[in-house]
């Protein structure tokens, strides 16, 4: 009984040692969005509260927490309420598989991968539930947009996993990460790099994919009835989502936890420091493309998410294995 | 060959790469910001911001209540009443000017034949009610004194314009 409840208190303290630094990293993430926005518009972003402007983002959140909670009057209560809560914890749940170090995950299960895939898949769910209990026409447009585009960019995703998965012969993104130890994947799969990043910020609603949010056409999109803290769930949810996918991309294409050259000072830094260095980056990125790119409009997207990645990835998931097959390089 | 160029473009990015370096410059540049409240744009002498009335150094008030302002004001937002004074001089009574009405024109100040009334430097002068922001005569010879230093210098570098 007392080895239970220890292991119970292990298990809760862990959950904490990643849903907390994952929290902290949305604030920090929000307040990193708005100085880099800033800096490619010449302007300074926020400046004035905390140093640097760094709690920024906390005196948001209180102030999101001090505004009152609108519920429309034709909405369907429980759903309304319960569709920023689902996106939330969907964001959250899909760390128990994260790998930060080779031996630090909440759950080493061995299809990681695939449950990973699982629940982003879900993450749709929140956003339709949420547009249609609004009762509301541009809400209830945003989640159309939102599922059809979430739908359209996770079959590409999926097969750029399918070729990452063959080069590695396992679902378990603990030796998916160690199988790179010697060479990243963004080398020899840059094509499927360059269009998971793509299809991750479609995935996670980013520009120049933010469609689903589209203020110019679509006023805030699925969350327009939103106010106070049920909209900051669903803010969190987004930036809890561009973490997650940044740290995927790291474990499927820049090697986790693992230095870019296997030398002294590098291999002496502990792995989680290149593991946040690699994540942020990969943010620093979707931050840097969201400042430079328009939106895409909603054609060019279902466009470029059937007719072009789709086929382009098919081909390369053949092209990779036909490789591996023929120089006997395939893993067992 | 023409179509191939373009395939091969769009294939490796390249425009997409070119914007993203021309943003990665602007982002190493030097930012335009003010910060604000601790650091102020600089202002024209001719800047026309909060109304004020001045006075002779001797400190009698310059006004004589001659009422070109008044006439003149698009928006009518001045009204000023006026006695002779036990002197025999021509005095205002009341000088209101409503700031609400007011459209910083500038026209009083140039109505104005002894330099009475003009729009000071001062642009922060945000209220919370409505009500503050009907100046009376009082308020305005207030600000004449708060601000006569620079109001006299900011006339003396635009006279040789005018």
């Amino acid at each position: 009984m007392t080895s239970l409840s220890f292991e119970l208190t292990i298990g809760i303290l862990k959950i904490f040692s990643f849903v907390v630094p994952v929290l902290v990293s949305v604030a920090l993430l929000v307040y990193l969005e708005r100085k880099v926005l800033g800096a490619v518009q010449l302007r300074k972003g926020p400046n004035v509260v905390g140093p640097f402007g760094i709690l920024q983002s906390f005196a948001d959140v209180l102030k999101l927490l001090t505004k009152e909670n609108l519920l429309p009057s034709s909405s369907n209560k429980f759903l309304f309420i319960f569709a920023p809560m689902l996106t939330l914890i969907l964001s959250l749940i899909a760390w128990a598989v994260i790998p930060i170090s080779s031996t630090y995950v909440i759950a080493n299960i061995n299809i990681g991968i695939l449950y990973l895939f699982a629940v982003s898949s879900f993450g749709v769910y929140g956003v339709i539930i949420a547009g249609w209990a609004s009762n509301s026409k541009y809400p209830f447009l945003g989640a159309l947009r939102s599922a059809a585009q979430m739908i359209s960019y996770e079959v590409s995703i999926g097969f750029v996993i399918i070729t990452v998965l063959i080069c590695v012969g396992s679902l378990n993104l603990i030796d998916i990460v160690e199988s790179q130890k010697n060479m990243w994947f963004a080398i020899p799969l840059l094509p499927m790099f360059v269009i998971f990043i793509i299809s991750a910020l479609a995935e996670t609603n980013r520009l120049p994919f933010d469609l689903p949010e589209d203020e110019a056409t679509l006023v805030a999109g699925f969350f327009t009835e939103y106010s106070s803290i049920s909209f900051g769930l669903f803010f969190l949810a987004e930036y809890a989502n561009m973490i997650l996918m940044s740290s995927l991309t790291v474990i499927l294409f820049l090697g986790g936890w693992y230095p870019p050259i296997d030398i002294f000072p590098l291999n002496a830094i502990p792995g989680i420091f290149w593991f946040v260095i690699k994540v942020f980056l990969i943010l620093f990125v979707f931050l840097w493309v969201r400042a430079t790119f328009p939106r895409y409009r909603y054609d060019q997207l279902m466009r470029l998410g059937w007719k072009i990645f789709l086929p382009f990835t098919l081909i390369w998931v053949v092209i990779t294995s036909a490789f591996l097959f023929y120089f006997g390089l395939l893993p067992n | 060959m023409t179509t191939l160029i373009k395939y091969i473009k769009s294939f490796t990015l390249f425009e997409l790469i070119k914007g993203l370096k021309l943003t990665i410059t602007y982002f190493f540049k030097p930012k335009v910001t003010l910060n604000y409240p601790n650091q102020k744009g600089p202002i024209s002498p001719r800047f026309r911001g909060e109304h004020a009335l001045r006075r002779y150094p001797n400190g009698e008030e310059r006004c004589i209540a001659c009422k070109l302002c008044e006439a003149v004001c698009p928006a009518q937002a001045i009204t000023i009443e006026a006695e002779p004074k036990p002197d025999g001089s021509r005095r205002t009574t009341r000088y209101d000017i409503d700031m609400t009405k007011c459209i910083y024109c500038g026209l009083c100040e140039e109505a104005c034949p002894v330099d009475a009334i003009v729009e000071g430097p001062n642009f922060e002068y945000a209220t919370e009610t409505r009500e503050e922001l009907l100046y009376d005569k009082e308020k305005l010879l207030r600000n004449g004194d708060i601000w006569e230093k620079q109001i006299s210098e900011n006339l003396k570098r635009d006279s040789k314009y005018r």
